[in-house]
């Protein structure tokens, strides 16, 4: 394991945004973090996590696709697609680094999204141990360590400095390429921290959280459980939850006639709006309550039954936080357990 | 923006005009040969009442430069009241334009009758030369449509 | 207050006064109540809660109750009651299938306000006097009530509510408002420039969630217009900063002369844009304009924008300010 002190944290930075982009948590002038492009004297963030989740690097919330121009009776496609450089995005935490993962499941499975893909894979993830967590957090109870993200350079802060290790090939290159500024360490320190918020965890409300009776093969007992009307009653059917969710993949194509051409973008759509998936003959899910259960649904039943078990959640807690009427994927989980 | 480019640029108008009373007017204009730039296109409505919020900042999204909407002088429309509501909606429309920086010039309410071609054409020259002056609207632009 | 209010909602159940309550329901984390309809007394008992944490309008909720049997009664607080009075005026709902219990509002507060103090790892939160202490992971912590309000009660309406059939909790005292304009004529004093870089700074945060036009009772279209492919201008995710004006211009207009201010829109974004400003420039302009008007003060009343006089100002008024 590598160790930078931390006043060494700026000239890290300026190493690593020297030739490639750096995006990193940062608080804007109305003290919420998110993540920003860096330039100099940009100060590290370390809040909990950030507004809006990481996907957005990979999965933004508009992009075009492809351009039409009518010239007569002939079309011509424009491929405005533009390659990505290498960028390295730092600070990221556990539950939006598992996110990743499920995101990948969807986009680069065959047929493989080459939008995704592209900016996928030019960049280098530096993931960032949690040592705070919040009572809106729950990644444990899908699996996720908190304390030991994933990615390609794992990272922890703790008062003395920034302990990093490599866990992949280009996490590696990347910690070659700063080698000149790390020292050698044994990581007893970012341990340390990682048993603290081990046992912050385990006092925090959501702990005893389970995914247990959830999973592929309860499809029709909840499909059918008769709490979805109460649960979906005060649902505004918003796109809060679906929008912060670092999980949520799924997005809409339109046309856009600019008045020379046509544009194809797409967006991020969500299954809570009334308009999700709608064909000629019209909706398939009629109601809030169809919409609304479609999307927990999702995440415990139909996403691991077609993903080895894996959910499709990974207890960021945003939607908890977010929700105008604070109703979200724990209260749904509790209220269904009771039943089986 | 330096004094060159200025008189290079010719804004865009969209000019919406009553059929009754305004539109009526832009006639005369043309039937006097009272002269207003070619800049200004003119969108003919039933009433000015007929003017919604979203036609306003569409004109904008499409690439105007400035918009203008027309009517019957208060007490004359055709339809007795529907300039009175025009007049309420577009005045809290344009202050929120402005609220919103964005620059005041650009947006104008005007009566005109059937017969005051002069004034019409006196208004379009005023408004042309206002927005000419403050440049090609950038805050209400819609990138998209400005790609060739 | 809570006993007392579950305790009449019970008794008006059972008598078949009213068929059905709707309130708020207790949560998981102490602060994440949720908008909740009760049908018995043994539900309202269990889980309804009364207390800071309150801050949902319920009124828009009547909407979709009004097809079903029998009475619905509602909780109000003092600035939820004027929505109440404007989905009546607008014939959205009807006053015979109400119920409305006013209930005394001392101010709510914003678990998103604790979050912006740093507080976190909350376990548990009871009041103290003026103060919250918030027990958690990380050890006690104490909040001034005052520190902790949604935005939309510091400026509180504050009098009595403008309709109930009863009121529980009438001499709780209505925090202390301060003057709602003083953001909009600090804005007014900006130069162009100036306030052009505010709204974007603000809006460019848009997640088009839709969050503020759902929650809000003004905005009760069965369909919007930002979500009808026919309109030309349905837009799904504001793709350009000209789309993020355009819906947020629109959503504050078609609202205005009928927002009654109570802050929802502002409340549930989850970027915390500051959507209230836009809609008290409209009440602002209409009150200087056209005089005085509180949306929702009383019933049928006939909102700004579908109402003229023959002297009203002309819009070039506005270029002389």
């Amino acid at each position: 394991m590598k160790f930078l002190k931390k006043e060494n944290l700026s000239a890290l930075f300026e190493a690593l945004s020297a030739d490639s982009a750096l995006y990193l948590p940062t608080k804007d002038k109305n003290g919420k973090t998110n993540y920003a492009r860096y330039s100099a004297g940009m100060e590290y963030s370390d809040a909990l996590n950030t507004e809006r989740s990481a996907k957005d690097f990979f999965f933004p919330q508009t992009e075009d696709l492809v351009d039409f121009k009518m010239e007569g009776k002939t079309i011509e496609v424009i491929d405005i697609r533009k390659p990505s450089e290498d960028y390295v995005i730092f600070g990221v935490r556990a539950c939006d680094m598992a996110s990743f993962d499920i995101l990948d499941s969807v986009y680069l499975t065959d047929p493989v999204d080459s939008f995704y893909a592209e900016r996928r894979s030019h960049a280098t993830i530096m993931t960032m141990a949690c040592s705070a967590p919040s009572e809106t957090c729950f990644c444990r109870t899908f699996g996720i360590d908190p304390a030991s993200p994933a990615g390609d350079v794992q990272c922890a802060m703790t008062d003395a400095g920034l302990y990093l290790e490599a866990l992949t090939e280009k996490g590696e290159a990347l910690v070659a390429k700063i080698s000149a500024m790390l020292e050698e360490s044994d990581g007893a320190e970012a341990a340390e921290q990682g048993k603290r918020c081990h046992e912050i965890m385990d006092r925090l409300p959501l702990s005893k959280l389970t995914p247990d009776s959830f999973g592929g093969d309860t499809m029709m007992e909840h499909f059918r459980s008769e709490k979805w009307a109460s649960l979906s009653e005060a649902c505004l059917g918003c796109g809060t939850c679906t929008f912060v969710c670092p999980t949520c993949q799924c997005y809409d194509i339109r046309d856009f006639d600019t008045g020379n051409g046509i544009k194809r973008y797409r967006c991020w759509d969500s299954c809570m709006y009334s308009d999700f998936t709608k064909m000629a003959h019209g909706n398939s899910r009629n109601s809030q309550l169809e919409r609304f259960r479609q999307r927990f649904m999702h995440k415990l039943v139909y996403y691991p039954a077609n993903n080895d078990g894996k959910f499709g959640c990974v207890g960021c807690g945003r939607c908890l936080s977010k929700c105008p009427i604070s109703m979200n994927i724990v209260k749904v989980m509790k209220e269904l357990e009771d039943r089986s | 923006m330096s004094m060159n480019e200025n008189k290079e640029f010719r804004p865009l108008i969209v000019a919406f005009c009553c059929n009754w009373c305004s539109y009526a007017g832009a006639d005369l204009a043309g039937t006097n040969r009272a002269s207003y730039p070619a800049d200004v296109k003119i969108i003919r409505v039933p009433c000015s009442c007929r003017v919604n919020p979203t036609f306003i900042l569409r004109a904008f999204q499409r690439g105007a430069d400035g918009v203008i909407m027309c009517g019957c002088h208060p007490g004359d429309c055709h339809y007795t009241s529907g300039n009175y509501y025009a007049r309420r909606r577009m005045t809290m429309m344009f202050s929120m334009l402005d609220y919103l920086g964005i620059e005041k010039g650009r947006t104008r309410v005007e009566w005109v009758s059937a017969a005051e071609g002069a004034k019409f054409a006196a208004t379009m020259n005023e408004f042309v030369e206002t927005v000419t002056a403050l440049g090609p609207n950038k805050r209400l632009e819609d990138l998209r449509c400005k790609e060739n | 207050m809570q006993g007392k209010l579950i305790e009449r909602a019970c008794a008006l159940l059972e008598s078949g006064e009213v068929a059905r309550v709707i309130g708020w329901k207790s949560g998981e984390l102490g602060y994440d109540t949720t908008p909740a309809v009760f049908e018995t007394a043994d539900e309202l008992r269990a889980d309804f809660v009364y207390g800071d944490f309150c801050g949902a309008n319920l009124s828009k909720y009547l909407i979709k109750n009004m097809k079903n049997e029998g009475k619905t009664l509602v909780f109000l607080k003092l600035c939820d009651t004027y929505s109440f009075n404007q989905l009546l005026t607008e014939h959205r709902i009807k006053r015979e299938k109400t119920y409305v219990i006013a209930v005394g509002c001392a101010g709510m507060a914003d678990p998103e306000r604790l979050r912006g103090l740093g507080v976190t790892g909350i376990t548990g939160i009871c009041t103290d006097g003026d103060s919250y202490k918030i027990d958690t992971v990380y050890g006690e912590k104490t909040v001034a009530k005052k520190d902790a309000l949604c935005i939309k009660c510091l400026s509180c309406k504050g009098g009595e509510p403008v309709v109930y059939d009863e009121i529980i909790g009438g001499d709780v005292t209505p925090p202390e408002a301060s003057d709602r304009f003083e953001q909009v004529r600090a804005l007014e004093a900006m130069t162009p420039d100036e306030r052009f870089d505010f709204w974007r700074g603000e809006l460019s945060r848009c997640i088009r969630c839709n969050a503020c036009r759902n929650v809000c009772p003004a905005c009760s279209c069965e369909s919007c217009v930002f979500d009808n492919p026919d309109s030309g201008i349905a837009q799904k995710a504001a793709v350009t900063s000209f789309e993020e004006n355009n819906f947020h211009i629109i959503r504050a207009f078609h609202v205005a002369g009928r927002c009654t201010d109570c802050g929802e829109c502002s409340r549930v974004c989850p970027e915390n844009i500051p959507l209230h400003l836009l809609n008290r420039k409209f009440i602002s302009d209409i009150d200087h304009f056209y005089g005085e008007y509180q949306a929702g003060e009383s019933e049928g009343q006939r909102a700004p924008l579908v109402n003229y006089t023959e002297d009203d100002a002309e819009p070039s008024a506005i270029y002389d300010r």
